[in-house]
């Protein structure tokens, strides 16, 4: 880190490149929060992850660029896909995906935003650091992880294996503490305990034999595929439908919207 | 200008590569799979062997109607087959075929590899999602669930060759390479190249387009020239795949007599074959015997694949 001003105008090739790529970003960004597809959304949110790897890229960050494709697009956007298509994911505009407190939001969008952009300018207005080609190579990324930033690096997995065995725990039925619910009868609708009621039970009971319940088992059941898979928490199946009534007459929840 | 001239011959041949060698892996599969069946498969395309089949099915997708169905979100529609495609296009560009033969050697190339290889799925989900169907959405929920769960086989078994080598450059891998790698990788190879096949949706793991159960999944709607589009999508995965597998776990280029190019493609070919001997022998897996086995199957090997990796390593 130097302090010393470069020259910023006029501004060279990456520069300008840097700010497109940060008016793509933003701009899919907004287009994220503010389509009233929520399919497109996810879609849009692809576009924003890709515009930030791009400017990862520009600043020299290349491993760090990758690892943003890999995970986020490639994995969190996948799964984040997933989840809305398996509870509804209708084609055409929703009415009902305007939230009430939008205007509490954006102010605290808003503000938030405010706080950042002041701390950077604040703290980093006057220092410069040049841009050489790979400086944010892997090889130099791991020594000055494994070397100067190991109890950070080391903290992070002990936060990491904290989630992951709370999603065990979440996940498996078969580790609760023992309930009345869960031992009291043998129906397999009431087997699946007391996070998962009548709506969710009642759609897999009366959907199309065979495939969409084959299709509900696949992505929820995950490591530890227990017996009877956890249907994921389904917000309100029978009014939170924006498509029409036809899901509610046959009953067969997600996969009729689609087709409607 | 002669870089500009360099980088420009580098990028046709890679594009004339991406061109021709599925068209050859396609009618590979054509006639080993009809052979394997005792068959003749295509035979008169062409007057020899049916060797122009695949141009014939070619001419035949670009006159068809280019149909879209009138619930489906068009934009997305007509935007998957695009977004499966383009990404091992991408991926070509950095798998070295020869010391010194390749587009741009990245200094992060497998990431860069496997993380482009993850977009192209995207593309599916797209398509089952846009083509308001309710065959095409359920492919669309298998094909994303499928990829959660190999992606991570398939990067350990990735990262445990990176860590032989002691680079992510796929360039430096091969040139780390040597032939005791063949057993002491073994276990990765094989979770690499099982996980790579799933993450292609090929036989047997071809849940998300089970054309007798859900008629072909996400591509049920489509037709003419974007169908064609994704069933090139399907065999440049497999050259990508098979490309892959060769530089990480073959040793890409290395070999007696023959010059290293020619060993680069023979082991790709040789993949390839694997690929389609697979389709032909084994059973489509039931969704839950594919999520199995790649939890309690891939994911345990490749990490213990990793442990053997770093023992052998720090004691060497």
């Amino acid at each position: 880190m130097t302090s010393q001003v470069p020259d910023l105008w006029p501004p060279s090739g990456q520069e300008v490149v840097f700010l497109l790529l940060g008016v793509v970003a933003l701009g899919s960004a907004l287009l994220v929060v503010t389509t009233r597809q929520i399919v497109h959304a996810a879609l849009w949110l692809v576009v924003c992850f890709g515009a930030l790897a791009g400017g990862y890229l520009v600043l020299t960050a290349e491993f760090v660029a990758w690892v943003q494709v890999l995970i986020y697009v490639g994995a969190i956007v996948v799964l984040l896909l997933f989840g809305i298509m398996l509870t509804r994911a209708p084609i055409g505009r929703s009415a009902d995906l305007d939230s009430g407190n939008r205007v509490a939001a954006a102010t605290v969008a808003v503000a938030t935003a405010a706080v950042l952009v002041t701390v950077v300018v604040q703290g980093f207005a006057a220092a410069y650091t040049p841009l050489e080609p790979g400086g944010g190579a892997a090889a130099t990324l791991g020594a000055s992880i494994f070397r100067s930033w190991v109890l950070p690096f080391e903290a992070l997995s002990v936060l990491l294996l904290a989630a992951l065995i709370g999603a065990i725990v979440l996940s498996r039925t078969d580790i609760r503490p023992a309930s009345p619910a869960t031992d009291a009868s043998g129906a397999p609708s009431r087997a699946v305990g007391p996070a998962n009621p009548g709506p969710s039970s009642r759609a897999a009971g009366s959907a199309d034999p065979g495939a969409p319940s084959d299709a509900a088992g696949s992505g929820a059941g995950g490591p530890a595929a227990p017996k009877t898979p956890p249907h994921p928490p389904d917000p309100d199946p029978s009014s939170a439908d924006g498509s029409g009534a036809t899901s509610g007459e046959t009953g067969s929840g997600r996969v009729s919207q689609d087709g409607g | 200008m002669s870089e500009v001239l360099d980088v420009a011959v580098r990028l046709v041949v890679i594009v004339v590569v991406f061109l021709a060698l599925p068209l050859v892996v396609g009618q590979m599969e054509h006639k080993a799979m009809a052979h394997m069946q005792s068959r003749l498969g295509p035979m008169y395309a062409g007057r020899f062997h049916g060797w122009a089949q695949l141009i014939a099915d070619g001419v035949k997708f670009v006159q068809k109607e280019d149909v879209i169905p009138a619930a489906a979100d068009r934009r997305v529609f007509a935007l998957a087959p695009a977004v499966a495609l383009v990404p091992y296009l991408i991926v070509l560009v950095v798998i070295p075929v020869g010391p010194g033969l390749f587009g741009v050697d990245l200094d992060a190339g497998l990431f860069f590899v496997l993380a482009v290889m993850g977009v192209g799925v995207l593309g599916a989900i797209m398509a089952g999602w846009a083509s308001a169907n309710k065959y095409s959405a359920l492919g669309g929920m298998r094909a994303a669930a499928q990829l959660v769960s190999y992606e991570l086989p398939l990067v350990l078994a990735a990262s445990s060759v990176a860590m032989a080598a002691g680079t992510l450059s796929l360039h430096g891998i091969v040139e780390q390479w040597r032939w005791w790698w063949l057993p002491w990788q073994a276990i990765g190879g094989v979770v690499f190249f099982v996980a790579g096949l799933a993450e292609l949706r090929r036989p047997p793991f071809d849940m998300p387009i089970a054309e007798s159960e859900i008629i072909m999944g996400p591509m049920t709607e489509y037709t003419g020239l974007r169908f064609a589009l994704f069933m090139l999508a399907e065999y440049a995965g497999i050259v990508v795949l098979s490309a892959l597998t060769t530089v990480l776990f073959l040793g890409g280029w290395h070999g007696p007599l023959l010059p290293g190019p020619v060993w680069t493609l023979l082991k790709v070919l040789a993949l390839a074959f694997v690929v389609i001997w697979v389709r032909v022998s084994y059973p489509r897996l039931r969704e839950d015997q594919l999520q199995k086995l790649a939890w309690v199957g891939l994911v345990p090997l490749a990490l213990l694949q990793l442990a053997l990796t770093g023992v052998v390593k720090l004691t060497l």
